[in-house]
């Protein structure tokens, strides 16, 4: 669909880039600040993975053996907010900056110099983060929801959480800027917008989402502080206050950060099923209406999240309403992803495998959220591990498999080299079962009546624990050897040629791998 | 609702709690089976399903349930089959030539609009519970559940009957020291006590933070909030005991704070209310003498370890950074007034909650009795009950 007449890439020797460590540091180049944004979520992805392992360690057998109520709070929090802000969200971003500008043809992205301070304020956000367990009270046990007021009582450590996060939101906030003004402006000619690519469609609209909740979030966690600091009542009912206000802002901005995870994610996903079905997209314009849709009502489903805190009677009914109907576009993307594969000419290769666990794992998880749609069984299982078991279904098998597919989808592009097919394999394979055994048994605890957020646990849910902790043991090892896999690709590997999948249409698979420096100085045309 | 009440085949042969110590004997297996497992109307023994209900609402929701897993299940494979049928049959390997198709406009408006009836099945009967279960009229008794850093406080309305109910799990057992017995974390030392057959109104509240007050057998689960009352309502057919905990994150004892409700016939329920004033009145009797440092110091011991180790630890060291020390502490060690006062009024804003309201003036006379003479310190006063009614004036 896209070809790509004009392939000026070379001739332009002029790279005035820094060298050495400046180079990254001082880095206004897409692709470098890309890459950086990837390592930057692969390390805090281990982190926090890490954080995972302890939890599951301590819940491998009722009682407390490793760790005291306290600090588990502590794992379980910092564990969602690393992975959520530093993880998959600059991963995400990672995608974004490598991508767009190669897929619509663009020289680079529009504000590079704002490019790299979105980046470079990331490190420091996290590094403020991951120092609260260093200090006095430790780091935060609150839960990333940050819900007052219980997050009022805690130490210094939960201020500097609260100015870490603020780091983000505006680092994310500038990545959406510039990437709905690199939309815009510098698609190559003849890049129509229903013609570009569904990735920079789903990146395009996730932009949207970010800019219009970020700022709510920002919003939010300030009255935190100020509440915590400076003698406000925003959250305090003592003065005057209202504790639920706080889960209003914070799932408004809560529920539309759930689909900026996953919409890039399904780009990702309409990528790689037509290249290995050698056959386009099926329903690209239903594509893109339907992310458009889930975008829109992503803004009025918020309180589903907040069915026990006793609304009335017409609020828990809008609000189960519109949660269901989330299930029609999401339902269209499936339908279409399966009628891309219908009739195709089909491989297995490692980006397919993720993507193909992708579609029946995340249909599982969109079950589970729709059973979590209705108010009356929501009431049950609200706060349980039915709820950790869903969330997992859309975030780890949903966003990250779709982040490690497009990994290994990419990767010869980026780097020049093939990665190893056979290791590529086995990941998937381990990550694949491993994420099963940890997660599906979840859905049983919760049922049987498991509340979430908690270090010990009663004797009836021993057994699906110990399933579960052995299988995030083994989900956890599983990534070491991904990691192991990424590095061997960059460090060398089978020279990959220009367009090493075969079923692989957009542009840039029209430059040759690595991409160069600067690609596209001259604009390609776009038939 | 009513009729459902009735007609409600399982609450009879099924023990209240019987998934609690059952175990999952082929674990594994079941683990594979899961979706078909989940689905099965059968009240399944090892706990891979809701609890078994022992309300109207609960076996509705139950019901409503199996129905939905039952329809996503049916779906999944609808949508699963063609997706095998292509990997298997459209494989290059296999020597399938790609199509060139890439829409059809009819087939989309199809799988469009059958998702929206198939929703509108699902929402239908969920209106009706939604309904249901937000009807807290014509309750037949009001018990109002106040959520504190880590226990519930119940309270009868119109009867004067308060108490507080902790959780009775050992720390022995917690630490691994003592075998865990059979309702390890859901035990408490007084449980709330409720008639059969009446309609219950709860109404909730909060002191400190958020608490969510569950029983999963009851079907209700609902956030105590500090600064409003929220209310449900439950019906219990058959006697027994029903255990649950709380399910919103609430800090450290989070884990720590069970739920146990305990159903008798309503003339037994009549007699439990009629001891409870009884013992109400001794009580008020006894907040009037005056005791020996010993007895307080004995008494309190227990008020201490019932309310205040969980954070300032048995030890009386507390948790550097979150909760002091009371050994070696100025307050504790200070004069009685500033003692008492910490002790009856907390302190707003920390987790230090007001004990004044929560316990009895010789439960109080006995604790801040207790902290003044263990551990490092060695005051040798005792406070009398008499002085702790002076203060709180
Ligand atoms: C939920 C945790 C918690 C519980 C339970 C608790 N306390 Fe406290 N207590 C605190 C905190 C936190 C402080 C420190 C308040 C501050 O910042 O001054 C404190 C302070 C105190 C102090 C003052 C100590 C000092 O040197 O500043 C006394 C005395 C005290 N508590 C007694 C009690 C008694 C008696 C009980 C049981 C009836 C109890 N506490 C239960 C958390 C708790
Ligand atoms: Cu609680």
């Amino acid at each position: 669909m896209y070809t790509a007449t004009a392939t000026d890439t070379h001739g332009h020797d002029h790279e005035h880039a820094p060298t050495g460590i400046m180079r990254w540091i001082a880095s206004t180049n897409h692709k470098d600040i890309g890459t950086l944004y990837l390592w930057f979520s692969l390390f805090m992805f281990f982190f926090a993975g890490t954080l995972a392992m302890m939890i599951r360690a301590e819940l491998f057998q009722p009682g407390l053996q490793l760790f005291q109520p306290g600090f588990f709070n502590q794992l379980t929090t910092m564990h969602g907010l690393i992975m959520i802000f530093g993880a998959i969200m600059p991963a995400l971003v990672g995608f974004a900056n490598w991508q767009i500008p190669l897929m619509i043809g663009a020289s680079d992205m529009a504000f590079p110099r704002m490019n790299n301070w979105s980046f470079w304020l990331l490190p420091a956000a996290g590094l403020l983060l991951i120092s609260t367990f260093f200090v006095p009270g430790g780091s935060i046990g609150g839960g990333w929801t940050m819900y007052p007021p219980l997050f009022i009582q805690g130490g210094i450590g939960y201020d500097m959480a609260i100015l870490s996060v603020h780091l983000m939101g505006i680092s994310s906030i500038m990545g959406a800027i510039n990437i709905i003004t690199t939309v815009l402006n510098m698609r190559a000619p003849g890049m129509t917008l229903m013609k570009m690519p569904l990735f920079v469609w789903t990146w395009f609209i996730t932009a949207f989402l970010l800019i219009a909740v970020m700022p709510v979030l920002a919003c939010a966690i300030t009255m935190l502080l100020t509440d915590r600091n400076f003698g406000t009542h925003f959250f305090d009912a003592a003065g005057g206050g209202d504790a639920v206000m706080y889960q209003h802002l914070f799932w408004f901005f809560g529920h539309p950060e759930v689909y900026i995870m996953i919409l890039p994610a399904f780009g990702i996903i309409s990528t790689i099923i037509p290249t290995f079905s050698r056959k386009p997209l099926f329903g690209y314009v239903s594509m893109v209406y339907a992310v458009a849709s889930i975008a829109f009502l992503s803004f009025i489903v918020w309180a589903h999240h907040m069915f026990t805190t006793g609304m009335p009677v017409a609020g828990q009914l809008f609000f189960m309403y519109t949660t269901m109907l989330i299930a029609v576009p999401t339902g269209v993307k499936v339908f279409n992803w399966i009628s891309t594969l219908w009739r195709g000419a089909i491989t297995f290769e490692t980006p397919m495998l993720f993507a193909l666990a992708f579609v029946i794992l995340f249909a599982i998880g969109g079950f589970s959220g729709l059973v979590l749609a209705l108010v009356p069984v929501d009431i049950q299982l609200q706060d349980t591990y039915y709820v950790v078991a869903h969330f997992h279904y859309v975030l780890f098998s949903g966003s990250a498999m779709a982040i490690m597919g497009g990994v290994y989808y990419w990767l010869p592009k980026w780097t020049g080299h093939m990665y190893d097919e056979r290791l590529g394999k086995i990941h998937f394979w381990l990550t694949a079962i491993a994420f099963n055994i940890t997660f599906f048994p979840m859905h049983f605890l919760g049922l049987a009546g498991m509340p979430r957020r908690i270090p010990d646990y009663a004797l009836q849910f021993a057994d699906f624990n110990m399933i579960a902790s052995i299988g995030g043991f083994l989900l956890g090892a599983s990534q070491l050897l991904f990691l192991y896999t990424v590095v061997k690709c960059v460090r060398g590997g089978a020279p990959a040629p220009a367009r090493p999948w075969d079923g692989a249409d957009t542009l840039e698979w029209t430059l040759p791998s690595p991409a160069p420096y600067h690609s596209f100085v001259t604009p390609p045309l776009v038939k | 609702m009513a009729q459902n009440l009735r007609s409600n085949r399982q609450v009879s042969v099924c023990l209240p709690c019987r998934a609690v110590g059952s175990r999952p004997a082929s674990a594994p297996a079941l683990l594979f089976l899961s979706l078909l497992t989940s689905a099965l109307p059968a009240r399944a023994d090892y706990a891979v399903n809701l609890q078994t209900p022992a309300t109207g609402l609960a076996n509705q929701v139950y019901d409503l349930h199996t129905l939905i897993v039952w329809i996503c299940f049916v779906i999944f494979i609808i949508v699963l089959v063609p997706m095998g049928v292509a990997l298997v049959r459209h494989r290059k390997s296999a020597g399938h030539e790609p199509a060139k198709f890439h829409h059809n406009t009819l087939v989309e408006w199809i799988w469009t609009i059958i998702p929206v009836l198939i929703l509108v099945s699902m929402a239908w009967p969920a209106t009706q519970l939604v309904v249901q279960m937000k009807d807290t009229s014509k309750e037949d008794l009001t018990i109002k559940i106040t959520g504190r850093q880590w226990k519930w406080e119940y309270e009868y309305l119109g009867d004067g009957i308060r108490f507080i109910s902790n959780s009775a799990t050992s720390n022995e057992q917690i630490a691994g020291k003592q075998q865990k017995n059979e309702h390890y974390l859901l035990e408490v030392d007084k449980p709330l006590v409720v008639p059969t057959g009446r309609k219950v109104r709860i109404v909730l509240t909060a002191a400190d933070v958020i608490h969510t007050w569950w029983v999963p057998a009851l079907g209700v689960k609902q956030d105590a909030i500090p600064g409003f009352i929220r209310d449900a309502w439950f019906k219990v057919e058959q006697p027994g005991t029903y255990r649950g905990q709380c399910a919103e994150l609430c800090g450290v004892g989070h884990a720590y704070m069970p739920v146990v409700v305990e159903a008798v016939p309503p003339q037994q329920f009549a007699t439990w209310m009629q001891d409870q004033k009884t013992q109400l009145a001794a009580a008020e009797e006894a907040s009037g003498k005056t005791y020996s440092l010993d007895e307080l110091k004995a008494r309190g011991e227990k008020v201490y370890a019932a309310n205040c180790a969980a954070c300032h630890q048995p030890t009386g060291m507390g948790i550097s950074g979150a909760f002091p020390a009371l050994s070696g502490s100025k307050i504790a060690t200070g004069d009685k007034a500033g003692h008492m006062d910490i002790v009856l009024h907390g302190k707003p804003g920390t987790a230090m909650a007001a004990f004044g309201p929560q316990l009895s003036n010789l439960d109080l006379a006995a604790v801040i009795t207790y902290e003044r003479n263990s551990w490092n310190n060695k005051v040798g006063d005792a406070v009398q009950p008499s002085e702790i009614a002076a203060r709180k004036k």
